[in-house]
């Protein structure tokens, strides 16, 4: 892809001999949401401050639109950084600080206060021009820190965690107004976050990062539904793991004899593998369904007892041991308000789902 | 029972520094307060009451503000204080100069390195003041180190007069306070949020320009405070000027000291005690709103 606005190129960075960032290549495409999903550790927030030039590369090299940032500066960069802290300079006010970086570049007076006037509106954090940041909320420092950011008009903004300190209900309003921004001033974002919520609304494309390397990139929809491996599915959102061995491989189908399942999963689509090999099965809580009675067929159905329920509103988490001793995880939305006959712990159910559902692992 | 002994506990424990400072420095005070309005007398002590009693009674109280108006009128009290604050003043900008970098450099390194270093800055208290002084004095004089190493090098070829000088007294000044102007530098940059200065770099600050936005100002409570325990002790300074310094313009220490003990004119030397601390009132209270405003300023 020539026109890559980031090209991240084998990338390495090790701290005293131990690879944190591990030959890493990325494209980023201009105008992106692109989310670096990891656990803590994984290497995401090194690759960030690279980029910002925080950290230098051990090797590999990196492109801001097509210009390798070897060597140049952080102050040089055509990038900004919305840092994890904020990081908002606690003796200037909201003004003060946004115009911070519009007096770098030694702009008119009038025009400094202009832009600054006009991304504060932005972010709605107009009428607190003079505040000081310890006379904010979490929610108003984030957005002063977003205008900040953005108000020296970076091709690319990157984000620490963007809303790592705001509670709940605020996250949520957030990130839809993050995404308004993002389209309206179409800055290409790279946003590094360990929620996987954060990252499947802000993204187009996640990149999930585990020890120094990037394992899978995809849509968040590609990422959830078709996982490549243990780790992302296991990672991104719940999942259900089973050990099997294939069983049988054709082009349209598979079928994996699993004992912790005590059934036969039969998969909808071929995978390419040697025959008899041990797999993994992955099947997402919310793609099975529970019934007091034996479904119709002999394949894709298993037999447990109900465990424990957790009631959390919209839905309700199950967990039913099978038979043979292993815990599955099931979510079933609570469509009827009041059910009469609601299930109870330790009743005997089947669990089955559809052969498009389960997804097979070999790593 | 239990609360009434907590509080006997945490009253006591307000009581004795308030005691001690009552004790050893209020009522003295007055005493000198009271002094400097006296007269003065060839007499042990060296001055008139204030008050005379006869029969238990009262009949008069004679306020002397003649050693007040002495002070105005004697050319050489004025050009003493005047000189104090100047020595004060300079060698606290040079303090500053000096203790900023390396307070920063200390506040900037590995755990490791911070112990050892700061346990340097404060190594020379170890070894008394005065003898540290009198080091000096060796080092200065005209057949001491400096000037022997200089003539040996050939950059030279007489002596330089380096004792009895204003020079001298810097050097001494600035030698024994720095640690005074390094440790509360020290701990207010310590405290210092490294990713600020990562987020000016970020706006397109070079380095530069990000102490001076950023570091400086968050750090002016600490100049403040390392400034004032700097000025405030070297305005009074009477060790190092009168060991290294000129004879012909005293430091206001001095002159105090030999109002004290050669003249033995007590209500004299007192109001010129009263007068050094008038003086210095203001930087003092200046040092305890900066103190207070710290504390405020902690989360």
């Amino acid at each position: 892809m020539p026109d890559a606005y980031v090209r991240i190129e084998g990338v390495t960075k090790t701290f005293g001999g131990a690879p944190a960032v591990d030959n890493v290549s990325l494209d980023v495409q201009r105008g992106e949401i692109f989310c670096l999903l990891g656990g803590s550790g994984s290497g995401k927030t090194t690759l960030l401050r690279m980029l910002a030039g925080f950290e230098t590369p051990t090797s590999g090299r990196l492109y801001i639109d097509g210009q390798d940032m070897t060597g140049i500066a952080p102050c040089e960069r055509p990038v900004n950084m919305m840092f994890q802290s904020y990081a908002l300079f606690p003796h200037m006010s909201v003004e003060k600080n946004v115009a911070f970086g519009l007096e770098q570049e030694k702009l008119a007076r009038a025009e400094i206060s202009e832009r600054v006037v006009q991304i504060l509106d932005i972010v709605k954090m107009g009428a607190f021009i003079g505040r000081k940041p310890h006379q904010l909320s979490g929610g108003q420092r984030q957005r002063v820190a977003l205008a900040r950011a953005l108000v020296k008009r970076p091709k690319l903004l990157l984000l620490d965690e963007p809303l790592g300190a705001l509670d709940r209900k605020l996250r949520e309003h957030t990130q839809f107004e993050l995404l308004a921004i993002q389209k309206r001033l179409g800055v290409t974002f790279i946003v590094v976050t360990h929620d996987q919520g954060e990252a499947m609304t802000l993204a187009s494309r996640i990149g999930v990062m585990n020890h120094g390397q990037i394992v899978q990139i995809g849509t968040p929809l590609d990422i959830y539904e078709y996982p490549q491996t243990k780790f992302v599915a296991d990672f991104v959102g719940s999942v259900n793991l089973f050990d099997g061995r294939l069983v049988e491989d054709e082009a349209d189908h598979v079928r994996i004899r699993s004992e912790e399942l005590g059934a036969v999963v039969y998969v909808d689509h071929g995978i390419t593998s040697a025959p008899d090999v041990s797999v993994s099965v992955a099947i997402r809580p919310e793609k099975i369904g529970i019934d007091r009675t034996r479904p119709a067929g002999s394949e894709n159905v298993a037999h447990g007892r109900v465990k424990e329920i957790a009631y959390m509103g919209d839905t309700s988490i199950y967990i039913v041991e099978l038979d043979a001793g292993k815990l599955v995880r099931v979510t079933l939305p609570n469509v009827v308000r009041r059910a009469e006959d609601r299930l109870t712990a330790e009743e005997s159910v089947y669990l089955s789902w559809h052969a498009s559902s389960p997804v097979v692992l070999t790593r | 029972m239990q609360a009434l002994g907590k509080h006997a506990g945490r009253r006591f424990v307000v009581a004795v520094p308030y005691l001690w400072l009552i004790m050893l420095f209020l009522i003295p005070f007055i005493i000198v307060f009271k002094i400097s309005f006296s007269e003065t007398r060839m007499a042990m002590p060296p001055y008139a009451p204030l008050i005379e009693w006869r029969d238990g009674a009262i009949v008069g109280i004679k306020l002397y503000f003649s050693n007040y108006s002495f002070l105005f009128t004697d050319r050489l009290y004025a050009s003493a204080y005047l000189y104090s604050i100047k020595v004060a003043a300079v060698s606290t900008l040079w303090c500053l100069l000096i203790g900023y970098p390396m307070a920063y450099a200390i506040a900037r390194s590995t755990a490791a390195w911070k112990n050892l270093l700061l346990m340097l800055i404060i190594l020379p208290f170890w070894t008394s003041f005065l003898l540290r002084v009198y080091a000096w004095i060796g080092l200065l004089k005209s057949n001491g180190v400096i000037n022997n190493v200089l003539l040996w090098l050939g950059v030279i070829h007489e002596p330089l007069t380096l004792m009895q000088t204003d020079f001298a007294v810097y050097v001494g000044i600035v030698y024994s306070y720095l640690p005074f102007m390094i440790l509360p530098l020290y701990a207010n940059l310590e405290k210092h949020d490294t990713t600020l200065l990562e987020a000016a770099a970020d706006l397109g600050a070079r380095p530069w320009r990000a102490f001076l936005r950023v570091t400086l100002p968050l750090s002016m409570p600490g100049i403040l405070a390392g400034c004032l325990l700097v000025f405030i002790p070297a305005v009074g300074e009477y060790v190092i000027p009168s060991l290294l310094g000129r004879t012909d313009q005293l430091m206001i220490g001095r002159v105090l000291s030999d109002e004290f003990f050669a003249n033995r004119d007590w209500p004299v030397a007192s109001a010129v005690a009263i007068l050094i601390l008038g003086l210095l009132v203001v930087p003092i209270m200046l040092f305890q709103r900066v103190q207070k405003g710290e504390l405020e300023a902690r989360p």
